[in-house]
């Protein structure tokens, strides 16, 4: 099936649940209401027609410049039986995200939904085991939001060079630190209102 | 004064069962046999393995974040550190979900350049993979003849491009370097040697092993259900029997004009699905990827020269947008989520789907019930790389 037929179906099914769709671009994907993605995962899993065996990619992704802003959480699915691919995605507040998790339906989510959870803080409710994944368990915060700004210390330890420090260097001190013109890569994004 | 011998064999001492008690054992991040910096959290009872869980970011190097700040082709170079056994793969398909956003058609020449360079780094990669896994298991010898012939494909990387590990060689609308003169003569020469010598050898010597057979024949099977709910790819995906491989499903870079065979795991000496199958899966790889090469140098000789940097833009800048892109890399699907907001010159999201992520997914479902010392045979069938995993 293409990605119109999937859609069709998927619409024909669900309704309202589905709320928006891209299909013309390079990837096609539709929108689905955060409290039908169990369901509408099930079906695509189920359904003959569609028969999605396979979660491909399980993606966050920060937009907060779109109005209301929001993340999003993209599923790409494959079906090893038709070979059809077709991506479905969430839109959640930035405001506490959370999603129903959908590890029981595909194994591989488990993981996948811990990165997401690790990096942009969406919480997955039902996840049997939501921990940090990447990075360390007493990390703070989620580094891949564009509102992130870099910690100046990590366990008591500068991680990110101080003015004093770059005056210390400017003075001929070696201080094993650099570079000193260092913004923070995230510093063209505004400070959400 | 005859006093009553007390006579004991000592047998009734034993016939209690060993105290044996759940212990946690810590492997790695250290352990050799992890292939780079893994750690595993066991339980043990004796020798057997009652859960596992695996620990992962020891490697994590923040390539999504970094993908961020800089521009669409300085992506290039953090791609080749993913999998850095075989970073021909990650560039190229990197490269080739850019030019799907840009809509970006390379030349057939430059194509069947990429293909060359992606086959022989998989014949490279897969020597590491089988290599290194003979010599988890205790056989030190195949390794070396592995290495030996790898270090052949390094130096034809490094006459075409300058790198021999880390190339940057697979650009967006082009490669870096035409390959230099000669090269075809060369590279059919390694392949001489290579047909006739290193691949029946190494079967000879490794893979029709019985004391190999006999570690690995049993271990570590993957159902085709669970291989496909735990998204296993390439190698591993095969190797459970299900003959599926990207290049032929949906394919690339011009790889509908080339024949090859899909190898899938037959269980000659177990259940399919084992760590021989998966790793016997990789071994008919080589050949495979030998025929492919034979026929893209055949290509090649007749076909009309073009500028590799012909396509390649003044400025990557895609229309808004967002693509996921997946590749056969020689560990499996590697897939790249790549999003462009339309106004910047950097990509706004990049997320890569490895195939040893995944991989590594199923390791707690497999290792319950296994003994410690297969754990090592499990590990290295699976052919993870721990760059890649944490990225």
């Amino acid at each position: 099936m293409d990605a119109k037929a999937i859609h069709e179906r998927l619409t024909g099914r669900f309704g309202e649940k589905i709320t928006g769709a891209n299909l013309e671009t390079a990837s096609p994907f539709a929108v689905v209401a955060t409290e039908a993605i169990v369901d509408v995962a099930e079906f695509c899993k189920s359904d003959p027609d569609l028969a999605f065996d396979n979660l491909m990619c399980l993606a966050g992704a920060d937009y907060p410049k779109e109005t209301p802003p929001r993340f999003e959480v993209v599923y790409q699915l494959l079906s090893y039986e038709h070979g059809h691919t077709f991506a479905l995605k969430v839109h959640l507040p930035r405001e506490n995200p959370a999603v129903a998790s959908l590890e029981n339906l595909w194994g591989v989510a488990n993981w996948h939904e811990r990165e997401a959870y690790d990096m942009f803080g969406i919480a997955f409710t039902g996840h049997s085991d939501l921990r940090r994944m990447l990075l360390p368990d007493d990390w703070v915060g989620h580094p891949l939001r564009k509102d992130w700004q870099d910690p100046e210390f990590y366990n008591g330890m500068h991680v990110k060079p101080t003015a004093q420090m770059a005056e210390r260097a400017m003075g001929g001190e070696k201080i094993g630190v650099g570079p000193f013109d260092f913004t923070p890569p995230n510093a063209h994004v505004e400070e959400p209102a | 004064m005859a006093t009553a011998l007390k006579l004991d064999s000592g047998a009734a001492d034993w016939r209690v069962d060993v105290d044996s008690e759940e212990m946690v054992l810590n492997m790695g991040p250290q352990h050799p046999a992890t292939h780079g910096v893994l750690r595993f959290e066991l339980k043990t009872d004796g020798e057997v393995v009652k859960a596992a869980r695996p620990h992962i970011g020891y490697l994590h190097r923040c390539f999504e974040k970094h993908a961020e700040n800089v521009d669409y082709p300085g992506v290039i170079p953090y791609t080749d550190r993913l999998d850095y056994v075989a970073s021909m793969g990650n560039s190229l398909g990197y490269a080739l979900a850019v030019e799907k956003l840009m809509g970006i058609e390379v030349s057939p020449y430059v194509q069947t350049v990429r293909v060359i360079m992606a086959e022989l780094q998989r014949i490279a990669s897969h020597f590491v993979a089988v290599g290194t896994y003979g010599m988890d298991l205790g056989a030190f010898t195949p390794f070396l003849h592995c290495l030996r012939d790898r270090e052949k494909i390094l130096d034809l990387f490094e006459w075409t491009c300058g790198a021999r590990l880390l190339y940057n060689y697979n650009w967006v609308g082009g490669v870096s370097h035409d390959l230099p003169d000669g090269f075809l003569r060369a590279c059919r020469q390694f392949l001489r040697e290579y047909d006739a010598i290193t691949v029946p050898e190494l079967l000879d010597l490794l893979i029709t092993n019985k004391i190999f057979i006999k570690r690995t024949a049993e271990v570590g099977v993957i159902p085709v259900d669970l291989a496909i709910s735990y998204d296993l790819t390439g190698p591993n995906l095969r190797g459970s029997g299900l003959a599926r491989d990207i290049r032929k499903d949906q394919p690339y870079c011009g790889y509908e004009r080339f024949q090859f065979d899909v190898p899938v795991g037959k269980g000659q000496f177990g259940p399919v699905g084992s760590c021989f199958d998966r790793n016997w899966v990789r071994c008919v790889e080589l050949a495979e990827s030998s025929k492919i090469i034979h026929q893209a140098l055949d290509a090649l000789e007749r076909m009309e020269k073009t500028d590799v940097h012909e396509k390649v833009p003044k400025r990557v800048k895609p229309p808004k947008g967002e693509v996921y892109f997946r590749s056969e890399a020689p560990r499996g699907q590697l897939g790249y989520y790549i999003v462009a907001d339309g106004t910047g010159v950097n990509p706004y999201r990049v997320k890569v789907k490895s195939p040893c992520f995944t991989a590594m997914s199923v390791f707690h479902v497999l290792a319950k019930g296994m003994y410690i010392a297969d754990i090592i045979a499990l590990i290295g069938s699976m052919d993870v790389v721990l760059g890649e995993i944490d990225r």
